[in-house]
């Protein structure tokens, strides 16, 4: 139900729509209408252009890409009905929000949650003026699912740690200025011998490598940690404490890979619009083949309940002022979901939704082939189906533990 | 659950109140046990009227509160998760009829009847096994209606039928020209073949070329509210039981390959609900109700089956036996799914109203 605001509160926030108006007239620059945020995404380097730079700056400046973090650490120190006229008023001038990335999607949050004061100075203002780029240390090549079983080992050298192992499926490390990484601390506790720190990616002693994908892509890297030195100031919250803040960081995670973006965006193109491009129809316009005509509905009418079903989870958190329980069948669901869409249109398509590379095939059909192979990692990466699983039948459902 | 207003979890509140304390499945097994083909209790019938459930979508001046079909939707999932056995159903898919299509000395006569219990209405189309609005062969000439309606849902305590002719909706009473043949189906509910021979028939008028289709759409949305309920409550049951249930020393709900079963069901209810939710709330807003109530009685139909399915093979053997209450569902569960649209009727509907 709609709440009376008090008049006041409404000529304020009146007032303040006008300013951001304002800043876009003076600051956008009109050739990066309907461009994407670059520099949010994890799957590229980070040449900008002078515009998409002066941009950058004018938005860091005010905090108002990081609308509602503190101001004494560079955010904008606004209220939610504030950030959400931002978001309003650069939709409508067809303006992205040029600071992003995984400082502002998980490590932010964690670290004001979690930071003293000296490392919240240091490392927040950079992330509001979108300046760094962070990577998240934290799978190995024996700590999938079983995250906890991570062997980085962090000695204690008086004054700073001495890191020696490996990290895998780091997501941008090969561009990436600094990484948070949970490390062990100390071999004899699984759980309380884990520690959270920041290390610098140019410390000698780290080296990246990127993975290739079966996508032909290579978003992820591994990264060697040899005898790297990382000062004692770097470590986040007490020795110890790592899992505990390392698995709050998981949960901005997963909010962003499965609740992100608006229903519209998600929605996509009817595959049934799709299916009459490539697939005889009849005499009413329906496809012909009904057996495809049918195995499209399907999905179709799923995927609406799953966007109702995250709108549903939107609405009630908001209600109660808390996390839905439904949340918790986002991340499963709308993966599983997105993975069978890319199945269904290569179906649908045939060998010209099979395309590698060149002319015979358009830009959206070499696009969604790579999208349907890197999807394949949605199900996996983030806490994988089966560890979604585990989380709800124990959380939710109070079933018991298995171990 | 969608987020309601106060008078909405008022209602939800009462009618699982009452639900629990006077209508448990208990109630429904004294039901099947008395054999009348009815089928429902009128004293427990006439107690919900006085609550108000029969007159939630009639407008208040014919003696209904208003409250819409997300209300309605409210207490029909609480009645479902109960089995209990009631025309309440029905009669708010006639009445809807009525308010939809009605003349105002049509909604004069009947609907305060319908809102206070004192008459019972029922709806019926369908003139074959298989949901198919398209193929109506009853006619209706000189006011006298001609036709068989098979499966009717609740025929047996109806006063009222709204019947679907060739031409459009009638409103036909129970007595001459109209007679009943009982039709057993494996929820122990009421269901007959209903013939009209020559009965008087007051049609429709109003309502335009959609009538039809838009009181399908109610019946749609509200039976997927009876789904619902029945869905969360096999679920609950089936977990309840999970966690009880000790073999090899360890309660059942200790294993993995069980846990996540339960996890991909308590998913699948998710979608479930949160699609009946948007098709009753698309009937009260007016607006694209036609794709909501397909989606919604869809969604209804494929959790509904494999919950049903899911909750016997959970429960093990004694899932199979008569004594243990999840058999009831499943045996509710497909006489619905195949009723006012099939899984597959819907698919070929949904794929029709999105151009393909």
């Amino acid at each position: 139900m709609a709440t009376q605001l008090e008049p006041q509160t409404r000529t304020d926030e009146e007032a303040f729509r006008t300013e951001v108006q304002q800043f876009l007239a003076d600051n956008f620059p009109a050739e990066l209408k309907g461009q994407s945020n670059a520099l949010a995404g994890v799957d590229g380097p980070t040449d900008e252009t002078p515009a998409q730079t002066k941009w950058r700056e004018a938005v860091g400046a005010r905090g108002w890409g990081t609308p509602t973090w503190p101001k004494e650490y560079g955010g904008g120190g606004l209220s939610k009905a504030q950030a959400k006229i931002i978001d309003q008023e650069f939709a409508k001038a067809g303006a992205y929000n040029p600071i992003g990335g995984m400082g502002v999607m998980m490590f932010g949050p964690t670290l004001l949650e979690y930071g003293n004061e000296a490392q919240k100075k240091e490392h927040i203002p950079p992330i509001c003026r979108g300046e760094v780029r962070w990577c998240q240390g934290y799978s190995e090549p024996n700590a999938g699912s079983d995250l906890a079983n991570l062997q980085t080992f962090a000695e204690d050298k008086g004054d700073h740690y001495l890191v020696n192992g490996q990290k895998t499926w780091t997501s941008g490390g090969q561009w990436a200025d600094k990484c948070f990484a949970i490390v062990r601390t100390d071999k004899s506790d699984k759980h309380k011998g884990i520690s959270f720190m920041l290390i610098d990616m140019d410390t000698p002693g780290v080296e990246v490598r990127p993975i290739t994908m079966i996508s032909g892509t290579s978003p992820f890297c591994e990264t060697f940690f040899t005898d790297v030195k990382v000062p004692k100031e770097n470590l986040v919250g007490e020795e110890g404490q790592g899992w505990t803040i390392g698995k709050r960081l998981l949960q901005h995670e997963r909010t962003n890979i499965s609740g992100g973006g608006s229903l519209a965006r998600l929605m996509g193109q009817s595959l049934g619009d799709i299916a009459k491009k490539y697939q005889p129809t009849g005499a009413d316009g329906e496809l012909a083949d009904a057996v495809l005509r049918d195995k499209i509905a399907d999905f179709e009418i799923r995927w609406n309940s799953f966007l109702l079903t995250a709108r549903r989870a939107m609405e009630e958190s908001k209600a109660a002022g808390g996390v839905s329980e439904i949340s918790s069948v986002l991340k499963k669901l709308g993966t599983k979901l997105s993975q069978e869409r890319s199945e269904l249109l290569i179906e649908i398509r045939g060998l010209q939704g099979l395309g590698w590379e060149g002319d015979g095939f358009s830009g959206g059909e070499l696009e969604a082939v790579r999208a349907w192979l890197f999807g394949k990692a949605t199900t996996i990466y983030g806490g994988s189906t089966e560890i979604q699983n585990n989380i709800i039948a124990k959380r939710v459902l109070g079933m018991l533990d298995h171990q | 659950m969608a987020v309601l207003n106060e008078e909405q979890e008022m209602l939800r509140d009462m009618a699982r109140e009452w639900t629990v304390n006077e209508s448990p499945v208990t109630e429904f097994r004294k039901v099947r046990a008395s054999g009348e083909p009815e089928a429902f209790n009128r004293d427990a019938y006439a107690t919900m009227a006085q609550m108000g459930w029969a007159g939630v979508i009639i407008p208040e001046e014919h003696g209904g509160s208003d409250f819409g079909f997300l209300s309605a939707g409210l207490v029909v999932e609480e009645l479902g998760k109960t089995l209990t056995a009631s025309p309440l159903v029905m009669n708010t898919v006639a009445a809807s009829a009525i308010v939809l299509g009605g003349s105002d000395e049509q909604k004069a006569k009947w609907l305060p009847k319908l809102a206070s219990g004192e008459a019972i209405a029922t709806l019926a189309v369908d003139e074959g096994p298989n949901h198919d609005p398209a193929e109506i062969a009853t006619a209706v000439s000189d006011g006298k209606i001609s036709g068989t309606k098979a499966f009717v849902h609740e025929a047996h305590g109806a006063d009222l039928f709204v019947v679907a002719a060739k031409d459009g909706l009638y409103l036909v009473e129970k007595g001459d020209g109209v007679s009943l043949t009982t039709r057993k189906l494996t929820d122990q509910r009421s269901h007959a073949d209903v013939t009209f021979d020559g009965a008087a028939a007051d049609k429709l008028a109003k309502g335009g070329d959609s009538l039809l289709d838009d009181v399908l759409d109610r019946a749609r949305v509200l039976v997927s509210a009876e789904m619902l309920g029945m869905a969360q409550q096999v679920f609950d049951d089936t977990l309840d039981y999970l966690k009880q249930r000790v073999q090899f020393n360890q309660v059942l709900a200790s294993f993995q390959a069980l846990q996540h079963r339960m996890a991909d069901l308590f998913a699948d209810l998710a979608q479930m609900r949160s699609a009946v939710e948007a098709g009753l709330q698309a009937v009260d807003g007016g607006f694209g109700v036609a794709r909501a109530a397909t989606i919604a009685k869809a969604e209804a139909n494929r959790v509904m089956h494999k919950m049903a399915n899911e909750g016997i093979q959970l429960h093990g053997g004694i899932g199979m036996t008569d004594e243990y209450d999840v058999g009831f569902y499943l045996k509710r569960a497909r006489v619905l799914e195949a009723s006012f649209g099939s899984s597959s009727w819907l698919k070929d509907r949904f794929a029709r109203l999105s151009g393909y």
